[in-house]
């Protein structure tokens, strides 16, 4: 029997990145605000996709919807689909130098972003115009502090776990 | 699904491929989303989650709140004061103008016997906070901090001091889901307090714009007019301000104005709002569930008896007419 990997402190940076979603900004911070759920999801598909993929994607997605007031499975969907490719493509994402990656992360949100706009297109609701791109670039944008916060909170984990190489 | 496997693989859902679970999961998000866009199947499911959600909205708005309190709580003892005349002078002149505002009531309602119209009663009003979380960033939503359980409902009408606020769209039963009325969805029956113009105010998009779209370019409209409720379409009460024009452009050779309007409310800037609904006077409502009971049995039995004589529809028909228009005129003026 394999030792247990205490996951929780993962779960708690989850919570926080979906809490810093609908955290009240003032009105001119509002369409720069970083799609942080979907940028943690995405780390945590690429660094340990054996705990963290699609059911983890989904149920994030939900959470958003909800809070958000959007459609439900929404972004349950986007996101399924975005950590999908993740997935699909850790193990070269992973050896990507900074630059790389955060050009990967660009495409990613990028992908997101469409399929947000293709289903607000489908269903027929108001569409958000310039601020969903400009989420995209500053979650770019974003990406190297964010991935400087959970790389330390991975250690942590890590050396908390002799299990985790 | 055995838990055997070495170490980081922790059991979960590893039997089928991703692209075999991508699958799945695409197709259930996309059902859930059919299901929600069309009809209200979900509101259970939507409601429980909410409420499972709702310690997250909590933790996010407790700074806010917080803050809120140590500042109220370190106000000074000279801006107390101020704030204490300023409130006494203000609720000497609201008292000033309520005086006189019984026996307009009284008047309002004698005439209203006269005409043998329903006499227009009080609205009851829940105060309610704004919870200090980002709804939708693209759309002008806001959260309040009264639900289901406090007696809230889905399309009941928000107000603040100035005037209308937006309606409730979704009861989360310990908060609700608002649509502010400058929301792109949302359009508001609205009439011109001058000359009782009737017509809808529809959503921008901006916090600060209403625009009136369906008004023909003869219509008599001038900057500054006020815009009042209708009552129409019985989601909002009748009276309450909206907001005043601010613009109008009339393009040569276009049936209909371009109108710009600043809502009333200061949606950018509350705090609380108020639910407004119709107090309930049981003998009153009654009697209109009567009649209109009445006028669809008559309309029914019309139909019934279309083979009868045409002096039976004759006889039965004025008073389906008759109930139904007072059925329609309570509706309008329940409030």
């Amino acid at each position: 029997m394999a030792r247990q990997v205490r996951s929780w402190p993962v779960v708690v940076a989850f919570i926080a990145a979906i809490a810093l979603e609908v955290l009240p900004l003032p009105d001119f911070l509002q369409p720069i605000r970083p799609p942080l759920a979907v940028m943690v999801l995405i780390y945590w598909a690429m660094m340990w996709p054996e705990r963290f993929g699609l059911i983890t994607a989904f149920t994030v997605g939900i959470c958003l919807d909800i809070l958000h007031g959007q459609l439900l499975g929404q972004n349950a969907f986007t996101l399924c689909v975005v950590t999908y490719l993740t997935l699909r493509f850790h193990l070269q994402i992973r050896i990507f130098p900074l630059w790389q990656l955060t050009v990967t992360i660009f495409a990613l949100l990028t992908v997101n972003a469409f399929l947000e706009l293709i289903i607000e297109g489908i269903a027929g609701l108001p569409s958000a115009g310039l601020a969903r791109w400009s989420r995209v670039l500053s979650g770019t944008l974003f990406w190297p502090l964010l991935l400087g916060v959970m790389d330390r909170l991975r250690m942590q984990v890590e050396h908390r776990e002799s299990t985790f190489t | 699904m055995t838990l055997t496997t070495v170490e980081r693989k922790t059991g979960h859902f590893r039997s089928a491929s991703p692209g075999f679970r991508l699958l799945l999961l695409s197709i259930l998000s996309i059902t859930l989303m059919v299901m929600d866009h069309h009809n209200q199947h979900l509101i259970n499911v939507r409601t429980t989650l909410a409420v499972l959600l709702h310690p997250v909205e909590i933790l996010v708005s407790a700074p806010f709140d917080i803050s809120h309190n140590i500042s109220e709580s370190l106000a000074t003892r000279s801006e107390l004061t101020a704030n204490n005349r300023r409130l006494n002078q203000e609720a000497l002149v609201q008292n000033a103008r309520l005086q006189r505002m019984a026996a307009l009531e009284a008047e309002n309602a004698r005439l209203r016997a006269l005409l043998d119209s329903t006499t227009k009663v009080g609205d009851n009003i829940i105060i309610a906070e704004i919870v200090s979380v980002d709804m939708n960033p693209y759309r002008n939503m806001i959260l309040i901090n009264k639900g289901g359980q406090d007696g809230a409902y889905v399309g009941q009408a928000l107000i603040d001091a100035n005037g209308i606020v937006g309606q409730i769209t979704r009861d989360r039963l310990y908060s609700a889901e608002a649509m502010l009325v400058t929301d792109v969805d949302h359009a508001l029956p609205i009439e011109l307090a001058r000359n009782r113009l009737r017509t809808i105010a529809v959503g921008t998009g901006e916090l600060n714009r209403l625009s009136l779209p369906f008004l023909p370019s003869n219509a008599d409209v001038r900057e500054g007019d006020l815009l009042i409720s209708s009552g129409l379409g019985g989601t909002f009460p009748s009276g309450y301000p909206v907001g005043v024009i601010r613009q109008i452009n009339s393009t040569t050779g276009q049936a209909f104005l371009e109108i710009d309007a600043e809502p009333a409310a200061a949606l950018n800037r509350i705090r609380e709002v108020l639910l407004i609904s119709p107090r309930e006077q049981g003998g009153a409502a009654d009697n209109n569930k009567q009649q209109i009971k009445a006028g669809i049995n008559a309309i029914t039995d019309t139909k019934a008896e279309e083979t009868t004589t045409e002096e039976v529809t004759n006889k039965n028909q004025p008073a389906a007419e008759a109930a139904t228009e007072n059925a329609t005129s309570t509706s309008e003026e329940a409030f």
